[in-house]
C-alpha cells in the first residue's frame, strides 16, 4: 500500500516537500475515530467486551432512578413534605431551600449575618495569593492571610466596638468553614514545629515529639474531642468556662498537627544530606538554614500530603455533631424532626455531601495541579 | 600561636556556657522539661483541686457496679445487670469486629478497584474513578448515616421481609440468617482444617527448598488449597454433614432463631469498608503502576509465563510499595469504628466512653480507659505490619 | 616519612606567623572504627595544597574536620588563630571564613543561582543586599557565568552548577577554600572549565586545600601533595618531587596505578 503510493508520486510528480523532510503521513484510518476508539477501550478482548457489558447494564440499573428521584422527580417548592410528595415521589429539595439560611449561618442573629459574609469574601482575598502565584501584590496578600484569622475571629465573634455573638450560636457551613480554616491554619505551624522537633538530636524535645505525636494518631478525633467536652475543663484553673467551640478547635488542631507533623517529617527526609551540609560550612545557624533552605524545600515536596490532611481535616470537622455542635448535619438532623419535614434524611445528607464533595475536590484538584506544576516548573 | 587564641575577645561566663555546643543542648533539653513538667503539674493541681470542690475522687470501682442499660448486639452474656466492666468488654469486642470484618471487606474491594482502576476498559475504568473520587471526598460519618437511613428506610418491615430462598430473610430490624449448630462429629473437620493449614506451611518452605536443590517446582497454591478446604470438605460430607442449621421464622412482630445481624452493624461495616476502600483502591492502583512496565517485560523476555510474572515480580514488588500506606489505612478503619456512636452500634465509644460516663459521671476515669484502649490497638496494627514489612524486605533480597 | 617531617618543621620555622590551619595530631573515630590517626599538618598563608589517596583513605573526612562537618575526638584544630572546640561562636567564626566546595556542587535547588550566592552574605555577614547581589555578579562574571544569574541549578550543566557552587563559596570572601573532588562528578568536557577556574583562583593567593586526583592541577597550582591512605599521612612532597621521586612503596603503587588509567 505505502509502496504504491510512494512509486505513484515519485514517477508522475515531483514531491512538493524538501527531500529529507517527507511529512508525517497521516496515521492508518484504522486505528483512529470514534469506531476503532470503541473496538480499543471497550471491545479489544472477550473479556473486555464483558466488562463492557456489565458496567453498562450497571449504570442502566443505577443512573435512570437515582437522576429520576434527585432531578426528574424531583419537588423544588413547596409548604412541607406532604405538598411535595402532592407533586412528585422523588426528593423534595423545597425542604433544603427553605432550611437554606439556616444551613449557611446555623443561629447566627440575623443582623449580623453580614459579619458572617465580610469574612467571607475576605476569605476568599485571603485564600487568591496563597493558591496563585501570579496574583498582582502577592506579598501583601500573603500578610493579609496570615492576618485574616484573627481578623475574621474578631468579626465572627465581636467585641472591641462589635456586638458579641456568643459561639453556641455559630452553625452551618460557616462553623465548617470556621473549624476547617482554624485547623488548616494553625496545625502547620505546629505540625512544623512537631516534625523538626521529632527530627532534632536533643533527646528529650525528640522523646516528647515522638510521643505526642504517636498519641495524637493512636486515638480516634472523637475520643479527643470528647476530652475536650467532658473532661477538659477539669485542667483548668478553677473558675474559668472555656469556651466549647474553642476547646473543639483546640483539640482539632492539634490533632491534624499530629499528622501534619508526619507529612513534613517525610519532607525532611527527603531532603539530601548535602543540603544540610552546604548551609553548615556557609555559616548558617539552625533557625535561618531551616527557615531558608529546609524548610522550602520540605514543604514544597509535601505539599501533595499536607493538602490531603487538610481535606481529611475539613471531612473530619462533619464530627462536631457528636458532641452537640450544630454544623450543616447537626442543622439538617435538627431540622429532620420538624413534624413538618420528617423523612427527608437523603435529601439533608445528600446536599451536605454535595457541599463537601465539591470543597474537598477542588482541593484535591489544586493539590494534583500544583504538583504538575512544581514537577515541570524547575527540574531538579 | 599563643597570641592568636588570645586575642579572641573574653567572653563571659554565661556567653561561654551559652556558646558551647553540648551546654546548650542541656540547657536547652532542661527548659524544655521543666516547661512541660510545669504544664502537666498545674493541669493535675488544677484536676485535684477542682474534683475536690464538686467533692469526686478517681476510682475506678464503678467498673464493678452493674450498669442497667441495654446492649443490643453482643457476643459474650450481656443483661442490664451485668457491670460496667462487662459492658466494656462487649464494646471492645463489638470495636474489634467491626475492624476485622471492614479490614477484611475494603481490602477485597479496595483491590478490586485498584484493579478496575487499571483496567483498559474505558467505561468500567471511568466508574471506578468516579466511585473513588465520590468516595473519597465525603466524611465517613456522612456515609455512614447515609447507608443507615438507606437500611432503616429501605428495607420492609419483619412482617414483609425481603426472603433470601427461605434461610435469610432481610429486613429493616437486620438481616436474620440461619445459625450453625455445631455437632462433635464436626470438630474432625475443623482438626482437619487445622492441619491443611500447619501442612501447607510446611510445605511451602519444602516446595521450596526441592525447588532451590533440584529446580523441580511443586504446584504449591492447588496443593495446598486442596490440603485446606479441599480433604475438610470431603470430610465434612463423609461424616454426614455434621452442623445442623436453625433458620430464623416470624414469631409476631419479628423473627426469632437463628443469627441477626444489626441494621447498624451493617451500615456501619458497608460505609466504612466503602470507604476505606476508596483510598485502598489507589494505593493499589499507584503501588502496581510503580512497578516499573519495563520489568514485566524483562521478565516476558525471560520467558516467564504471565502468571508467574506477576506473581513472582509485579505483585511482590508493588507490596512493598502498597503495604506501609495499607497499614495506615488499616489504622484508620479501626479508628474511624468509632464513629459507631452516631448511629448506636455499641462499640467503646458508645459504651464506656458513652452511657457509662453519663451514667456514672466518672469522665476522667472512661476517657483514660478509652484512650489507652485505642492506643494499645493502635500500636498493634502497628507492630504487627512492620514486622510484616520486615519479612516481605527480608524475602525480597 | 623522615622527609615529610623535615619540611614541616622547617616550615614552623621559617612561617610560625603565617600559618593559617593548624592540625595537631589530631585522630577521629566513627564509633569503632579509627579513620584519622595522628594527623598533623600546618598550612601557611596562600599554600596550595592538594591531597590524594586511595578511596576510603579519610581525605574528605580530613578537610571536614577544617571546617567541623565532622568532630574530632582528640588532637587540636586550629584555624585562623581559633580553635575548634564545641564553641559553636568559634565554629561560626570559622566556617565565615572557610568555603566549601563540594563534590556533587550541593547548591539550593528552590534558589535562583544569584539567591544561591547572596544567600550567606546576607544572613551571615549581615551585608545589605544591593551590594551582595553587586559582589555575588562580579564573582559569577569571574567563573564566566553572568548570564546565568536568574536561573535555577537544576537547568545549569554540571560544569555550570560546579562553577556556582565556587562564585558562592567566593561570595563569603573567605581566606581559606576547601575543594572536595570537585571535578568527580564531572563529564571529562565540564572538568577543563572548572580547573580552569581553580587555577585562575589559586594564582590569586587564597589559601586552597584540595582533594583532586587531577594530577596535571596538582603539578601545575600546588605547593605541596599529600599523599593519605588507611587514615594517616603517609607523604607530603613538592609536586616535581612526589611525582618522580616518591618515597613509600604505598605512594608507589598509588601513582602507578592513576597515571596508568
Ligand atoms: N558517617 C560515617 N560513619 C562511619 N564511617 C564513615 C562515615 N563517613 C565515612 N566513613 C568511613 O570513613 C572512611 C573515610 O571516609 P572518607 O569519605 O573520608 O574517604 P575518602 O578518602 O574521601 O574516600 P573517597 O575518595 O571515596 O571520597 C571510609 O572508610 C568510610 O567508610
Ligand atoms: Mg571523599
Amino acid at each position: 500500500m505505502e509502496k504504491n503510493n510512494l512509486s505513484a508520486t515519485g514517477s508522475t510528480m515531483k514531491p512538493d516537500y524538501v527531500i529529507g523532510e517527507h511529512p508525517d503521513l497521516p496515521p492508518p484510518s484504522n486505528t483512529i475515530g470514534p469506531i476503532a476508539w470503541i473496538r480499543d477501550n471497550l471491545l479489544s478482548s472477550p473479556a473486555n467486551i464483558v466488562m463492557t457489558i456489565l458496567s453498562i447494564f450497571f449504570l442502566y440499573k443505577i443512573l435512570p432512578p437515582s437522576l429520576d428521584w434527585m432531578f426528574f422527580d424531583a419537588a423544588f417548592v413547596g409548604e412541607d413534605r406532604n405538598a411535595c410528595r402532592a407533586v412528585a415521589d422523588g426528593a423534595c429539595w423545597a425542604f433544603i431551600s427553605e432550611r437554606f439560611k439556616l444551613f449557611t449561618y446555623g443561629f447566627y442573629p440575623i443582623e449580623n449575618r453580614w459579619r458572617v459574609d465580610l469574612s467571607f469574601v475576605l476569605l476568599v482575598i485571603a485564600v487568591i495569593p496563597i493558591l496563585f502565584d501570579k496574583t498582582p501584590f502577592r506579598k501583601y496578600g500573603l500578610w493579609f492571610a496570615m492576618v485574616f484569622p484573627f481578623i475574621a475571629g474578631w468579626l465572627l465573634v465581636g467585641g472591641f466596638g462589635l456586638d458579641p455573638v456568643p459561639t453556641e450560636k455559630f452553625g452551618g457551613f460557616m462553623l465548617t468553614l470556621v473549624v476547617g480554616i482554624t485547623g488548616i491554619a494553625f496545625s502547620l505551624p505546629l505540625g512544623i514545629l512537631l516534625a523538626l522537633g521529632r527530627q532534632s538530636n536533643l533527646p528529650i524535645i525528640k522523646v516528647f515529639c515522638v510521643s505526642f505525636i504517636e498519641f495524637i494518631r493512636g486515638v480516634p478525633l472523637i475520643t479527643l474531642l470528647f476530652v475536650a467536652s467532658t473532661m477538659l475543663s477539669y485542667f483548668l484553673p478553677p473558675g474559668t468556662n472555656f469556651d466549647l467551640l474553642l476547646r473543639v478547635l483546640i483539640m482539632v488542631t492539634l490533632f491534624s498537627a499530629g499528622y501534619m507533623a508526619e507529612v513534613i517529617r517525610g519532607g525532611l527526609q527527603a531532603i539530601p544530606k548535602g543540603q544540610f551540609e552546604a548551609s553548615d560550612a556557609m555559616g548558617l545557624k539552625y533557625w535561618p538554614s531551616m527557615r531558608l533552605i529546609v524548610l522550602p524545600q520540605a514543604l514544597k515536596i509535601s505539599i501533595p500530603g499536607i493538602v490531603n490532611t487538610f481535606i481529611g481535616l475539613y471531612k473530619d470537622t462533619t464530627l462536631v455533631i457528636i458532641i452537640g455542635l450544630l454544623d450543616p448535619l447537626g442543622i439538617g438532623r435538627a431540622s429532620l424532626s420538624d413534624t413538618k419535614w420528617t423523612g427527608l434524611s437523603n435529601e439533608v445528607y445528600l446536599f451536605v455531601a454535595l457541599f463537601f464533595f465539591v470543597s474537598c475536590f477542588a482541593m484535591s484538584r489544586y493539590s494534583l495541579y500544583l504538583e504538575n506544576k512544581l514537577q515541570t516548573e524547575h527540574r531538579r | 600561636m599563643s597570641e592568636t587564641t588570645l586575642s579572641q575577645p573574653q567572653r563571659n561566663i554565661v556567653s561561654r556556657l551559652w556558646n558551647d555546643k553540648e551546654t546548650r543542648s542541656i540547657i536547652i533539653q532542661i527548659i524544655a522539661f521543666a516547661a512541660i513538667f510545669a504544664l502537666f503539674f498545674y493541669m493535675v493541681r488544677n484536676a485535684v483541686i477542682n474534683l475536690e470542690a464538686i467533692g469526686k475522687d478517681i476510682s475506678f470501682d464503678f467498673l464493678w457496679q452493674p450498669a442497667s442499660y441495654d446492649i443490643s448486639q453482643s457476643l459474650v452474656e450481656y443483661t442490664s445487670r451485668s457491670s460496667h466492666f462487662t459492658a466494656m468488654i462487649v464494646g471492645i469486642i463489638n470495636t474489634l469486629l467491626i475492624a476485622v470484618f471492614g479490614i477484611l471487606l475494603s481490602t477485597v474491594l479496595g483491590f478490586l478497584l485498584g484493579v478496575l482502576r487499571l483496567s483498559k476498559n474505558w467505561v468500567t475504568n471511568k466508574l471506578a474513578y468516579v466511585y473513588i473520587e465520590y468516595t473519597r471526598n465525603v466524611p465517613v460519618l456522612l456515609h455512614i448515616l447515609l447507608i443507615h437511613g438507606l437500611i432503616v428506610h429501605a428495607l420492609p418491615l419483619p412482617k414483609n421481609a425481603i426472603n433470601v430462598s427461605d434461610a435469610a430473610f432481610l429486613t429493616n430490624r437486620g438481616f436474620f440468617l440461619p445459625s450453625p449448630e455445631i455437632q462433635p462429629l464436626f470438630w474432625f473437620v475443623l482438626a482437619l482444617f487445622v492441619m491443611g493449614i500447619i501442612f501447607s506451611i510446611w510445605f511451602r518452605s519444602y516446595a521450596k527448598r526441592v525447588q532451590d536443590e533440584t529446580g523441580k517446582y511443586y504446584p504449591v497454591f492447588w496443593i495446598s488449597l486442596s490440603a485446606i478446604m479441599g480433604f475438610p470438605l470431603i470430610m465434612y460430607f463423609l461424616l454426614g454433614s455434621p452442623i445442623d442449621w436453625q433458620i430464623p421464622e416470624l414469631k409476631g412482630f419479628n423473627y426469632k432463631g437463628g443469627m441477626v445481624i444489626r441494621p447498624e452493624f451493617i451500615a456501619l461495616w458497608i460505609a466504612l469498608s466503602c470507604y476505606t476502600a476508596a483510598f485502598i483502591g489507589e494505593i493499589v492502583r499507584s503501588g502496581i503502576t510503580a512497578v516499573s512496565w519495563g520489568q514485566t517485560e524483562a521478565a516476558s523476555a525471560l520467558g516467564v509465563s504471565r502468571g508467574r510474572t506477576l506473581s513472582l515480580v509485579v505483585i511482590p514488588q508493588a507490596l512493598r510499595i502498597i503495604i506501609p500506606p495499607l497499614t495506615s489505612q488499616y489504622l484508620n478503619i479501626t479508628k474511624n469504628s468509632s464513629l459507631a456512636i452516631a448511629i448506636g452500634y455499641m462499640d467503646i465509644v458508645a459504651t464506656i466512653g458513652g452511657i457509662s460516663l453519663n451514667q456514672t459521671g466518672r469522665e476522667m476515669e472512661c476517657m483514660t480507659i478509652v484512650l489507652l484502649l485505642y492506643l494499645t490497638f493502635s500500636l498493634l496494627i502497628s507492630a504487627f505490619m512492620n514486622w510484616y514489612n520486615k519479612r516481605i524486605k527480608l524475602t525480597e533480597r | 616519612m623522615s622527609n615529610s617531617t623535615q619540611i614541616g618543621t622547617e616550615q614552623m620555622n621559617t612561617d610560625q606567623d603565617n600559618i593559617v590551619i593548624r592540625i595537631n595530631q589530631m585522630h577521629k573515630w566513627y564509633g569503632q572504627f579509627h579513620v584519622l590517626k595522628d594527623i598533623n599538618l600546618d598550612v601557611t598563608r596562600g599554600e596550595k595544597i592538594v591531597i590524594c589517596g586511595p578511596s576510603g583513605s579519610g581525605k574528605s573526612t580530613m578537610i571536614r574536620c577544617i571546617n567541623r562537618l565532622e568532630e574530632h575526638q582528640k588532637g587540636d584544630i586550629i584555624v585562623d588563630g581559633t580553635e575548634l572546640t564545641n564553641d559553636l561562636k568559634n565554629i561560626e567564626a570559622v566556617r565565615r571564613e572557610v568555603g566549601m566546595v563540594f563534590q556533587h556542587f550541593n547548591l539550593f535547588p528552590h534558589l535562583t543561582v544569584l539567591e544561591n550566592c547572596t544567600l550567606a552574605p546576607i544572613w551571615v555577614r549581615k551585608t545589605p543586599r544591593l551590594e551582595a547581589e553587586e559582589i555575588a555578579m562580579q564573582y559569577l562574571e569571574r567563573v564566566k557565568i553572568p548570564d546565568q544569574a536568574n536561573k535555577f541549578p537544576g537547568q545549569l550543566s554540571g560544569g555550570q552548577q560546579q562553577r556556582v557552587a565556587i562564585a558562592r563559596s567566593l561570595c563569603m570572601k573567605p581566606r581559606i577554600m576547601l575543594f572536595d573532588e570537585p571535578t568527580s562528578a564531572l563529564d571529562p568536557e565540564m572538568i577543563k572549565e572548572v580547573l580552569d577556574v581553580m587555577i585562575e583562583l589559586a594564582s590569586e593567593g587564597i589559601t586552597m586545600l584540595c582533594v583532586t586526583h587531577e594530577m596535571g592541577f596538582a603539578k601545575t597550582v600546588a605547593d605541596r601533595v599529600i599523599f593519605m591512605d588507611g587514615g594517616e599521612i603517609i607523604e607530603e612532597n613538592v609536586p616535581q618531587e612526589f611525582f618522580d621521586n616518591p618515597q613509600h612503596e604505598r605512594t608507589k603503587l598509588f601513582l602507578s596505578q592513576i597515571l596508568n588509567h
